[in-house]
């Protein structure tokens, strides 16, 4: 009997020890920081070195193309200093951009700040800003809290 | 009117907390008043949020834009049925979507076991309108479906509504949602029986045989709807992808892994008593992750692209899970010794251990899938960096776990409970071994050299063998001995044992699918600038452009690629992927042509213009995305079988069965397979 769980525990502990390495792979092949349009301008001489996927609000107007390779600007606001923050990116990735880029979609570009301080990305995803919540008419401006 | 909406809901929640009160002082009391009452309580409940629904739903219908919800998830051109969707559409909608689906789950499990389980019916109504009064609660005084716009102190009406996504307007999108709010609502009700019979101290293991095919059938809705969710994402979105490893998609897969481990490890306890507390756990567990992934998908705490808005509910959903999760913790650990087992592992070859390692493996996949889900928040925790990992985490992990799964279903099966000898051993599985290696061989021998995609093939065979020799095994025996043909008697089998045999079937469907996950390991994809008259291969196809049409319909304008399509010179006629511009919400969108052939998928995906997003109708360069899937519709294939195999299982067997406990009196040397 006791032999048995000495076996069961063996291999479960092999099963979870070959999983944890696994995981650990795993992290650091697909691992890519997360950063804010200021968080990444913060970040320094990291972000150059580090993948990182930076999101932001497309400035409208700024999609620009040249050949292959398609320019815009993200800026977002920092909460703390209350100062806008823009980013240069340039996409030179294969896939064509997502139906839901556009301006002032939200976007997440997936890649590495170039030593120009323009990012360079390789993959974009964009996420509509009315998807599922919108905002209230334009052309009645003066609303006031929705309330009960 | 919404102001009676947002009464009834009111209403609603104060008859939820009586019924709650209600239960729980009858029963603690002995009075039997209280417990009816409390129980009647439960219908009333339900009655005021289905009025609360039709209201809502009646503003949709008649375009009530003076509410903020009506204004913007829908508008006066969507179809009528979209219109419905728009219940679910938006936050407030989809909570009040939830308690109704909720008040239905409650109503039949109140009103089928008032009677049967009289000791830990109070305990189950309250758990129950406990889940129901939070919902009512957030309902009513967070976010409410019944909010008007307001200028001032003015109602204002606006002209007319946002309308729902173009991207949501697609024939899955109408039941996805509902059908994954039925399986996420529907663990309740086993996790209530589980917890009433913990606190009452039931013995035996009457909410188990209550609560099997609840599970069941919730499994099966939600198997349903992360299908629809993938089939969707497959047949719209344009990439070809059915699975990203989106926070959300997440949410929906972890509750269904616990309760795949749920449905497994019962059958332990009800066969030979073990694994109690486990099962409490599990189903705990899937519970829990049900709520987890119902806020996760609305508080913001993980970015996601098809979240919710941000909102403050999260905290309200933490402060409910944590309590929830305290309490069960408490239970469980002040009555372990009712919980003890039974029985004892004995070998490390047996059926025991199999469920054993299947629950392991189970439950090692989704606190990977739970680990990837959070790694950004803990990470951030703990570093001050949000990280983020995406897919090749997912399927590192998961590949290997899923095709040990895959192994352990062909070997579960046939494997003897408590111990299994060699002799034994090799009868079972000497053939599916040998055809699982022949298709090894042969793969490698077709040129395959990805080893999990060979693994894959070779451990399908396997599977697909050791089922199909059961089957055969058993129906022949029926055959010789009643006269019957195969059809007949393999119709017999099943209907004998219905719970072992569609279990059979639906191994068989997983099997299906792991087909058509392998496939993905040899898509193939080109993007190309294309003009008419372009000639463009891929794999075995050949892809003539054709001249571009356009037009405007009221929604959108689009412009449509004619593809003609030839194989090794034989014509497979035209494809006409076509791409829109939706004229409200100002949005592209894509509708791909897809050829769907077992064996292959050729997907066609007209990207739009390089050089413009909005205009489709401008000649100079077009962008098409060409792909050939292998093998992916073996995925919804394979869905149908588990899905067949479900209904199967939930049909009563022909022959009642009994499980007697097998109880150790001594170890012989030489154990028979146990043919329950």
């Amino acid at each position: 009997m006791k032999n048995n769980y000495i076996k069961f525990g063996a291999l479960i502990a092999l099963i979870i020890g070959t999983l944890g390495w696994l995981a650990i792979g795993g992290v650091s092949d697909g691992g890519a920081y997360y950063k804010t349009v200021p968080e990444l301008k913060a970040m320094g001489d990291q972000a150059s070195v580090k993948r990182v996927r930076v999101g932001g609000d497309v400035v409208p107007g700024s999609i620009k193309r040249e050949g292959q390779a398609v320019r815009f600007t993200l800026k977002q606001e920092d909460p703390n200093l209350k100062t806008v923050a823009e980013l240069k990116v340039v996409y030179t990735g294969i896939d064509p951009l997502p139906d839901t880029f556009k301006d002032g979609s939200q976007a997440l570009a997936d890649g590495k700040l170039g030593a120009d301080g323009v990012f360079h990305a390789q993959k974009i995803q964009a996420k509509c800003a009315s998807k599922y919540e919108a905002k209230p008419p334009a052309n009645q401006a003066d609303y006031g809290k929705p309330s009960a | 009117m919404e102001n009676l909406g947002a009464l009834s809901l009111l209403l609603a929640l104060c008859i939820a907390l009586y019924s709650v009160a209600a239960s729980i002082t009858g029963k603690l009391r002995a009075n039997q008043f209280l417990v009816v009452s409390g129980e009647r309580a439960v219908y009333a409940c339900f009655g005021l949020v289905t009025v609360a629904s039709g209201i809502l739903l009646a503003a949709i219908f008649t375009g009530d834009f003076r509410l903020t919800y009506v204004q913007q998830h829908s508008n006066r051109g969507m179809p009528l049925i979209y219109k419905f969707t728009a219940w679910w559409g938006g936050q407030q909608g989809s909570l009040l979507f939830w308690a109704w689906l909720l008040g239905i789950y409650t109503v039949v499990a109140v009103y089928t076991n008032r009677n049967k389980y009289r000791a830990i019916m109070p305990y189950v109504t309250a758990i129950l309108m406990t889940t129901m009064a939070f919902f009512l609660f957030i309902n009513t005084y967070v976010l409410s479906p019944f909010d008007v716009w307001m200028a001032g102190k003015g109602i204002v009406t606006p002209e007319d509504g946002n309308g729902l996504n173009p991207l949501l307007q697609y024939w899955t999108m109408v039941i996805h949602p509902p059908m994954l709010y039925l399986g996420y609502v529907g663990f309740v009700v086993p996790f209530a029986f589980a917890i009433a019979s913990l606190i009452e101290k039931l013995p035996g293991d009457a909410w188990i045989n209550t609560t099997r095919r609840w599970t069941l059938v919730t499994w099966g809705f939600q198997s349903t709807g992360i299908l629809l969710g993938a089939g969707w994402a497959y047949a719209v979105l344009g990439w070809g992808g059915y699975w990203a490893w989106d926070p959300v998609e997440n949410a929906s897969l972890m509750p269904w892994i616990t309760a795949t481990a749920f449905l497994h490890s019962v059958m332990m306890q009800e066969k030979k008593g073990m694994m109690k507390v486990w099962n409490i756990v599990l189903v705990s567990a899937t519970f829990f992750l049900c709520i987890f992934g119902t806020s996760l998908t609305r508080s913001g705490l993980v970015n996601s692209v098809h979240a919710f808005a941000q909102s403050p509910i999260g905290n309200y959903f933490f402060g409910f899970l944590g309590l929830g999760v305290a309490a069960t913790t408490y239970l469980i650990i002040t009555r372990l010794d009712f919980l003890k087992s039974e029985s004892h592992l004995e070998s490390v070859v047996s059926r025991e251990s199999s469920f054993l390692f299947n629950n392991l493996m189970l439950l090692a996949s989704c606190f990977a899938v739970l680990w990837g889900t959070l790694f950004p928040v803990i990470s951030e925790a703990i570093t001050g960096n949000k990280i983020s990992v995406d897919k090749p985490f997912y399927n590192r992990i998961n590949i290997p776990i899923g095709l040990f799964l895959l192994f352990l279903t062909g070997v579960g099966p046939l494997i003897a409970w408590r111990r299994s000898s060699m002799k034994s051993l090799q009868k079972a599985f000497l053939w599916p071994t040998v055809g699982g290696l022949a298709v090894a061989a042969i793969c490698v021998g077709m040129g395959m050299r990805d080893f999990y995609a060979i693994v894959s093939f070779a451990l399908c065979a396997f599977v697909t063998l050791t089922i199909t020799t059961e089957f055969v095994k058993g129906a022949g025996a029926i055959r010789t001995k009643n006269d019957m043909s195969w059809i007949e008697a393999m119709w017999e089998l099943t209907h004998r044992n219905t719970r072992r045999y569609g279990g059979y079937l639906v191994h068989m469907g997983i099997v299906v699918m792991f087909i058509g996950f392998t496939g993905n390991a040899f898509n193939l994809d080109t993007t190309v600038n294309v003009q008419e008259g372009t000639k463009v291969t891929l794999g075995r196809y050949l892809m003539t452009i054709g001249r571009v049409e356009t037009g405007k319909t009221s929604e959108y304008e689009w412009g449509r690629l004619p593809i003609q399509v030839s194989a090794n010179g034989q014509d497979l006629g035209t494809l006409v992927p076509e791409r829109r511009f939706y004229l409200a919400s100002q949005q592209p969108s894509s509708d791909v042509a897809i050829r769907r052939r077992l064996n292959e998928d050729l997907y066609l995906n007209f990207a739009g213009n390089s050089n413009e997003d909005a205009a489709p109708n401008s000649p100079a360069k077009l962008v098409l995305q060409a792909y050939v899937f292998p093998l992916v519709s073996c995925i919804w294939a394979g869905f149908w079988v588990l899905f067949f195999g479900t209904i199967i299982c939930l049909v009563p067997s022909k022959v009642a069965r009994q499980y007697p406990r097998t109880q150790v009196i001594g170890v012989t040397t030489h154990a028979t397979a146990d043919k329950v």
